[in-house]
């Protein structure tokens, strides 16, 4: 399906997060996170652009990985994303979330 | 090369906690299934040095190969999390990933007097991602025949979204949730085990207490990999994902979950894997270019308790839907749809794998690469 976001029409699936990364820049992540009440800051962006360099290796994500990181610490990844921190930084950054198998 | 003297069939792992399998269906002897033409050597491998393609064993003895294929697999790593194997380790915390942890559970169920039940996935990737929640499925089963169920509180504990993950999936299989009465807390990064509470605390300060935890450590390849300097943070190897060559030694070929590849940690992955292994193999030692084969192809019976099962079939590219297997608008199996035909199949799988799979024989109508017929894509 498609959705409107920062004014341009952007595929997605049934939970709004991207299928097509190529269509996602600055301007999409800041609607998506404003969508979250995410203010995204410089550290915001720092875990942001972490997460589509792992996707882009196809890197499985997890919480206590992006601890190891060095790029932040868990506390604070879910200071900057409050309650499921991997689940809406994922939909932010244009990226689905991990997922299993079914 | 293999430092065990037993092979262990790992998906009866599920049923025996449950008394459905005993010890001896799932445990035999390694010897019986290597061919006469192949030399067996026993032992532990101290490391592999693939600059100098020499594997060096504990006992100081030295192998020399041409062609060398990784299957050194996948386990439970509960020491990761503080507290997981702390004083409650086979007393009220238990796994059923290995031998020993689910021959445990078997114990402490088989005279459970009932409480809180929690079924808990640490983080991914595991094998057989599915498998707890089979586990909990058989557990609501399994308490209901022996006329508990109100006297068990049974929740689903996952790091991801929720027990489904996948569109179809979540809109096909749901309702067995609510039918079967499972508590779900999604979203759940453990960050330690509390022992004396008797609770799982995550990263957001949410704590979960149970009287039984039946949890999935985390997951990592041996550390045979780790010794060898060949694998990542989580001593998987990187592995090309379509031609199952590794990504640093081009003499290396890797097998099952001892890889990185974004399929699923599945025993039909690995045999469909060793399909295309076989034929890559040989065009490496012809000096031909490799085949970009593998599309991730898993397939897999999901037990959901009271004699059903699922049936799944999945790649890389193509999550799990409806449809008929293996023969498409036939079946006689249906995909994504509770049936007793898909248990028999997962009951009958067992014989399979001991006759049919670990001898390496093709599994008739089903074929390495994912078929897409007689399936509801949209």
């Amino acid at each position: 399906m498609e959705k409107t976001i920062a004014g341009k029409s952007i595929a997605v699936n049934e939970e709004g997060y991207l299928t097509d990364f190529k269509q996602w820049d600055k301007s999409v992540g800041e609607a998506l996170a404003a969508e979250a009440e995410i203010n995204l800051t410089p550290r915001h962006w720092d875990v942001l652009s972490y997460l589509q360099t792992e996707h882009k290796n196809e890197v499985p994500l997890s919480i206590r990985k992006i601890g190891k990181s060095g790029v932040v610490d868990i506390k604070e990844f879910y200071q900057l994303f409050p309650k499921a921190p991997l689940k809406t930084a994922t939909k932010i950054a244009g990226i689905p979330k991990p997922a299993s198998c079914i | 090369m293999d430092e065990k003297t037993e092979h262990h069939y790992q998906p009866g792992y599920l049923f025996l906690p449950f008394d459905i399998y005993e010890p001896e269906d799932i445990i035999k002897s390694i010897n019986e299934f290597i061919p006469k033409t192949v030399d067996l050597v026993q032992g532990a491998i101290d490391k592999v040095v693939p600059s100098e393609n020499k594997v060096l064993m504990h006992d100081g003895s030295v192998l020399v190969y041409d062609v060398l294929i990784v299957a050194t697999g996948a386990k439970t790593a509960p020491e990761e999390i503080e507290g997981m194997k702390g004083t409650e380790w086979y007393k009220s915390v238990f796994d059923f990933y290995t031998f020993e942890g689910s021959l445990s559970l078997r114990n402490k169920l088989r005279d459970w007097k009932g409480g809180k039940l929690v079924v808990h996935i640490t983080e991914m990737p595991i094998k057989c991602p599915v498998a707890p929640l089979e586990f909990a499925f058989l557990a609501d089963s399994y308490f209901k025949h022996k006329h508990m169920r109100d006297k068990v509180d049974i929740t689903y504990v996952t790091p991801l979204s929720g027990a489904f993950t996948k569109p179809k999936a979540t809109e096909a299989l749901e309702h067995l949730l609510q039918e079967k009465n499972i508590n779900i807390e999604s979203d759940f990064a453990i960050e330690h085990v509390d022992n004396e509470k008797k609770e799982i605390v995550d990263y957001g300060g949410r704590a979960i207490p149970f009287d039984i935890l039946v949890t999935v450590p985390t997951n990592k390849g041996d550390e045979v990999i780790a010794r060898s300097g060949m694998g990542d943070d989580l001593n998987y190897v990187p592995t090309h994902k379509a031609t199952l060559q590794s990504k640093e030694y081009a003499n290396v070929f890797v097998l099952g979950d001892a890889s990185n590849i974004p399929a699923s940690k599945a025993g039909s992955v690995a045999h469909f894997e060793a399909e295309i292994l076989t034929d890559n193999i040989l065009r490496f030692v012809k000096g031909e270019p490799l085949k970009e084969e593998f599309d991730g192809h898993a397939n897999c019976f999901i037990e959901t308790g009271n004699g059903k099962a699922l049936l799944i079939d999945f790649n890389y590219t193509h999550e799990p839907v409806e449809g008929t297997f293996p023969f498409p608008g036939v079946g006689p199996l249906k995909l994504l749809k509770e049936s007793r035909m898909n248990h028999m199949g997962k009951l009958a799988f067992r014989w399979i794998y001991w006759n049919v799979l670990l001898k390496g024989t093709h599994i008739p109508f089903v074929s390495a690469s994912m078929s897409e017929a007689g399936k509801k894509y949209n």
